[in-house]
């Protein structure tokens, strides 16, 4: 790199004089060819001058402080694009209670109704709605990460700022959809007759950590959408496959067939969307906190009513034994959320200067 | 400050066939462990070495395809060397043509944004909000969606905001173009401001009175490579028309 100039070009001419070195015939003669470049190599002069390559990551410290002196900036953008989100349409932001609304009667009618998935759940409305929206909430958050660095380009291009900017803002922006639509949640819960009670609370720590979630696994896929176009292409069917493993509308605590493979069991109950909206259920639901297996002592005789009548000994199932106990959930849910936010905001962070590109 | 060392910039192209592909050629296409079908490589910029110094105004010149945008690009970080490298000291602001900013938001998010995102604290912001928009001359337009902009609108509005902050480099990329007589003579004076604040300023221009006007030194690009560069800005210029088949410019007599 340095000092790779051709020696030919070069007059010595004072520091800061535009000059070219590639010279090419008709022009190298003609007067007015005013300068050359400094004598010493380039390189040792952009040193000497403090000078760094443009295309330079920043050390990991001082982009986080960037990232948090741009605080204003996600919160701004995250609530301008929200309010703009829905403006062409003529009912603007009630589609984004309605979309979900839709999607859980849609399910309802499916599998509560003809398919019956919902054996052996009590309150099946309350738990199909809590289980779509905070799924909703991650898919959304996975989706619309992976072309986040796309969509972005002008802004990217014209300004610089750091770009984890950007996957955060987008998750900010569902966060901020989700903490809306939970409004309705909330009412559908209470309308069909779970109690309010204290432990409503522990919904908060839940979010919490679900954001933290989404928004490690958002850093994660903007750099891999940025990158190739494949991952926006191929993430659907990916979220689609995970929200039938999840079980937003039937149990996997108490599924039948899961009972025979303790490790498919375990897998599914302990993958983070799982974790997170069973712990949403046991939150707010007053019939699944009393009745997931594991909240009582086992007692084999009661598990065993349970499973000859479900429907109606549903709260027997909490006697059977449990593939992962509360303390479980919270401790994999806060590991998930630190494990997956600490990598994911590296990974990110390592391809900061490519964003942008091509 | 701006030194640019033997650079060298290839872009690899994804060829033709309008391969965005549906979800089901991805897949093929990773089942079959293929790559991106017919990667073309374009060396666009092909050993250049200058050295451009705080308060320069420097004017790009050349014909279309010679590598003048290729150059701002890599210049802003946004193109990475294939060999040489370009050294900085701060982070480029990169003005092309067709780039709103965020052009489903109304003019004035984009302002506050924009300044946000450059990292002005929000009372900066507050403090620099009306003269950007009066600056930008876009009036009433600004409560709507930048969409809905006309071309000289945006662009105008674009320059406001990044050039509202004083800047190491900026970078122009025929963005000024498509703003009126009035704007021009304002992005002029702007322009020479932050020259004065110690910027350094690359424009790319086709219309090359504008050149003469705003730039103190000029670099002639052509297939990549650099024909002349250099101060004398004026006999440049027409070496420059010369080689392209056009007049030399008539000047008016120069001011002592």
């Amino acid at each position: 790199m340095s000092g790779s100039r051709p020696s030919g070009g070069g007059r010595l001419s004072a520091p800061g004089a535009l000059a070219d070195t590639s010279v090419a015939a008709e022009g190298a003669s003609l007067p007015g060819q005013d300068a050359g470049l400094p004598a010493e190599p380039l390189a040792a002069l952009a040193a000497r001058y403090g000078l760094k390559p443009s295309a330079a990551r920043p050390p990991l410290l001082d982009y986080l402080r960037q990232l948090w002196q741009r605080r204003y900036f996600i919160v701004g953008f995250a609530t301008a694009r929200n309010v703009a989100m829905y403006t062409e349409a003529r009912l603007g932001q009630v589609w984004q209670i309605l979309t979900p609304l839709l999607n859980v009667a849609v399910y309802y009618l499916i599998f509560g109704l003809i398919l019956n998935t919902s054996h052996g759940v009590h309150n099946f409305v309350a738990f199909l709605v809590i289980g779509v929206f905070v799924f909703n909430f991650t898919q959304r958050s996975f989706i619309i990460a992976s072309r986040v660095m796309w969509d972005s380009l002008p802004l990217i291009r014209a300004l610089y700022f750091p770009r984890a900017c950007l996957p955060l803002g987008y998750v900010l922006i569902e966060l901020q959809q989700l903490m809306m639509s939970f409004v309705v949640v909330f009412a559908i819960v209470l309308i069909s007759g779970e109690p309010l009670t204290w432990y409503w609370l522990l919904i908060i720590p839940v979010l919490v950590l679900q954001t933290l979630f989404n928004v490690g696994a958002a850093f994660i896929l903007a750099r891999f959408g940025a990158g190739f176009d494949d991952v926006s292409q191929l993430l659907p069917f990916i979220v689609r496959t995970w929200f039938y493993a999840s079980g937003v509308m039937f149990s996997i605590q108490t599924f039948n067939t899961l009972a025979r493979h303790p490790v498919v069991a375990k897998v599914l109950q302990y993958n983070p969307a799982a974790i997170y909206i069973t712990l949403a259920r046991n939150a707010l639901m007053r019939s699944q906190r009393l009745s997931i297996p594991g909240a009582k002592p086992y007692n084999a005789a009661r598990c065993a009513l349970y499973h000859q009548a479900r429907a109606v000994n549903y709260l027997n199932s909490a006697y059977c034994h449990a593939v992962a106990s509360q303390t479980g959930l919270w401790l994999a849910g806060a590991a998930w959320a630190v494990v997956v936010l600490v990598a994911g905001f590296a990974f990110f962070w390592r391809a900061e200067v490519q964003y942008g590109r091509g | 400050m701006v030194v640019v060392d033997d650079l060298h910039v290839v872009y690899r192209v994804y060829g033709g066939g309008g391969d965005r592909g549906t979800a089901a050629t991805a897949l093929m296409r990773m089942l079959r462990r293929q790559r991106r079908p017919s990667i073309r490589e374009v060396h666009a910029i092909r050993g250049i070495s200058f050295v451009a110094n705080r308060g320069d105004a420097v004017g790009v010149i050349g014909r279309n395809g010679s590598g003048k945008s290729t150059l701002l690009r890599a210049i802003a970080g946004l193109l990475p060397p294939e060999k040489g490298a370009v050294y900085t000291d701060g982070h480029g602001a990169l003005l092309g043509v067709n780039a709103a900013l965020l052009d489903d938001l109304t003019g004035e998010k984009n302002v506050v944004l924009g300044c946000l995102a450059m990292g002005m604290s929000r009372q900066e912001v507050r403090d620099r909000y009306q003269s950007i928009v009066e600056f930008s001359g876009v009036g009433d337009f600004v409560n709507l969606p930048m969409k809905t902009y006309s071309t000289g609108m945006g662009s105008r509005l674009r320059f406001a905001i990044a050039s509202a902050k004083s800047h190491d480099i900026l970078l122009i990329d025929e963005a000024l173009a498509t703003g009126d007589a009035e704007f021009r003579v304002k992005s002029h004076r702007r322009i020479d401001e932050l020259r004065a604040e110690a910027g350094t300023v690359f424009l790319v221009a086709h219309n090359l009175g504008e050149i003469e006007e705003t730039c103190n030194r000029v670099i002639w690009l052509e297939k990549g490579r650099i024909i002349r560069a250099g101060e004398d800005v004026a006999a440049i210029v027409d070496a420059y028309l010369e080689a392209t088949g056009g007049e030399p410019r008539r000047r008016e007599p120069a001011p002592t």
